[in-house]
């Protein structure tokens, strides 16, 4: 393969979403008033909290957690809505008989998800300074550490959720939606692991993001840079991310031999 | 003789239905073929494993010299593909898509690529309307325009003339007549257009029920079938499962 006019395809399918985006203004405005709306209303809650519980709050702890939640949210959604566009639009027949291959595809959508995650969370995290005198950029570089485990998370998830949507077309879109969800009871994103039931930290020690929450409590409350929780997140989001590519390409597969790639969207 | 695409023995299963069965034909170069064959007769299929779309379950695909079905990104760049079936992003304009195009099948100068063909296409006064604004027969030679962009050497066309006048409709048979003959490429099409297959083909495979029961040239299928036309033909061997 050679890399220049692999180079060159990824750029050319970035270049279709970035066309799509300047092409409806509110769809940009959009993209930063979630996160910012998210961002208000829990510094409000934060600042309720702060007199009667100022444990919660300590370090700006919530609105920080809130914000780089969001960071895993964001980078799923903008990684899977891009993808969507291909069904709502007929075009991924278009899009395979070119030269274009699947790890192409793939490269085009994380590129653009991390366009669309920094657009959205940038101002509101710029934000929260001003309104709620926080500052996630207070953490300095884990929280570089801490934003990219959590977008990968999110491109592991929607590796996992564009699969079944090659495979089983739009009738499986609600799954974009819920997915992420499934594993924020596990995150431990308000409260540390110990609150959760003994079940379910058996199972929040395999979810990467666990290991984020718990890193930036650390962090923040102790003024602690737990190393071990960084790598012990970025371990899990590699074991994340192959079982994501896995499924996609088990899944495109199948597409092919069921002859699915010319009749998704419909 | 120049054989770019050879198929031996093609065969396609999902699950219990037999879409298409141990298809073997081969396409000159410089050739404009038609596929034809009645609804469910295989043609989708056989130009979707053509285009790697589908995976067969067996036999193989020779084109440009290589195993297709092995090695297709190597010769994908070298073919295009335009349906009525499969739209362009309707959210882009007809430059913006031409332009992701060009660009995904490594064009050089897309700037000059687009000006001609959005001339070529009669497009130059839409370049920069977005593709949901057009009418169904404008949207036909934006798709045809795309896959006009990188000069394929083997062109895929699914009834290529669908939604267009018969003034645009004779202006396309022309367009791709010349583009045979000064390119030297080859042109597979579905039609359900018998009179478009008469004027535009050097030869006819007919399939029905996965398999292909005719080929040879219009005038050979008239003559060995004693018909007047080819839609004739075509019910004769729809019907009656054609001779071979």
């Amino acid at each position: 393969m050679n890399i220049g006019s692999s180079f060159g395809r990824i750029t050319a399918l970035i270049l279709r979403y970035l066309y799509l985006l300047r092409s409806s203004w509110p769809r940009i405005i959009e993209i930063a008033y979630w996160p910012t709306m998210q961002m208000v209303i829990w510094g409000f809650v934060s600042q309720h909290f702060s007199s009667s519980s100022p444990e919660l709050t300590a370090g700006g702890i919530l609105i920080s957690v809130v914000l780089v939640w969001d960071c895993l949210f964001r980078s799923h959604i903008s990684y899977t809505l891009s993808f969507l566009e291909e069904l709502w639009s007929r075009n991924l027949g278009n899009l395979f008989v070119s030269p274009l291959r699947p790890n192409e595809l793939i490269a085009a959508l994380a590129s653009i998800s991390m366009m669309r995650t920094l657009i959205g969370m940038l101002p509101a995290a710029l934000l929260a300074i001003p309104f709620f005198n926080v500052s996630v950029f207070d953490m300095g570089l884990p929280l570089l550490g801490f934003f990219l485990n959590l977008v990968l998370t999110g491109w592991a998830i929607s590796q996992f959720v564009t699969g079944i949507l090659i495979r089983y077309g739009l009738g499986a879109e609600s799954l974009t939606w819920v997915l992420p969800f499934l594993i924020a009871p596990f995150s431990c994103i308000y409260y540390p692991l110990s609150t959760l039931p003994q079940w379910m930290q058996s199972v929040a020690v395999f979810v990467p993001t666990t290991y984020v929450f718990e890193g930036m409590r650390a962090l923040l409350i102790d003024g602690i840079f737990r190393a071990d929780l960084m790598l012990q997140a970025v371990a899990l989001n590699f074991a994340f991310l192959a079982f994501g590519l896995f499924a996609f390409f088990i899944s495109f597969q199948a597409a092919r031999r069921h002859g699915l790639l010319l009749q998704s969207g419909e | 003789m120049n054989i770019i695409l050879q198929t031996e023995n093609l065969t396609k299963l999902f699950s219990t239905v037999l879409a298409v069965d141990s298809l073997s034909f081969g396409l000159e170069q410089g050739t404009i073929t038609a596929l034809l064959g009645g609804n469910g007769a295989g043609k989708t299929t056989t130009l979707s494993m053509l285009l790697g779309l589908i995976e067969p379950s067996s036999g193989s695909i020779n084109l440009f010299g290589q195993d297709f079905i092995k090695n297709r990104y190597s010769v994908l760049g070298r073919m295009n593909f335009s349906s009525p079936y499969v739209d362009l992003p309707q959210r882009l304009t007809v430059r913006e898509n031409l332009t992701v195009y060009a660009k995904l099948y490594g064009v050089k100068n897309v700037r000059e690529r687009i000006a001609l063909v959005s001339e070529e296409f009669r497009l130059s006064e839409l370049l920069d309307r977005r593709v949901r604004k057009l009418s169904s027969g404008q949207k036909t030679r934006v798709s045809l325009a795309k896959a006009m962009i990188n000069r394929p050497d083997f062109l895929l066309l699914d009834e290529p003339t669908a939604s267009l006048d018969p003034d645009t409709t004779a202006w396309i048979r022309d367009f791709l007549m010349k583009y045979r003959d000064e390119q030297g490429a080859t042109i597979l099409f579905a039609s359900h257009d018998m009179r478009e297959v008469e004027l535009l083909c050097d030869e006819v495979l007919l399939m029905r029920r996965g398999k292909l029961v005719e080929k040879g040239s219009p005038e050979a299928l008239l003559r060995k079938h004693d018909r007047d036309n080819l839609e004739q033909v075509f019910l004769d061997v729809s019907r009656d499962g054609g001779s071979s």
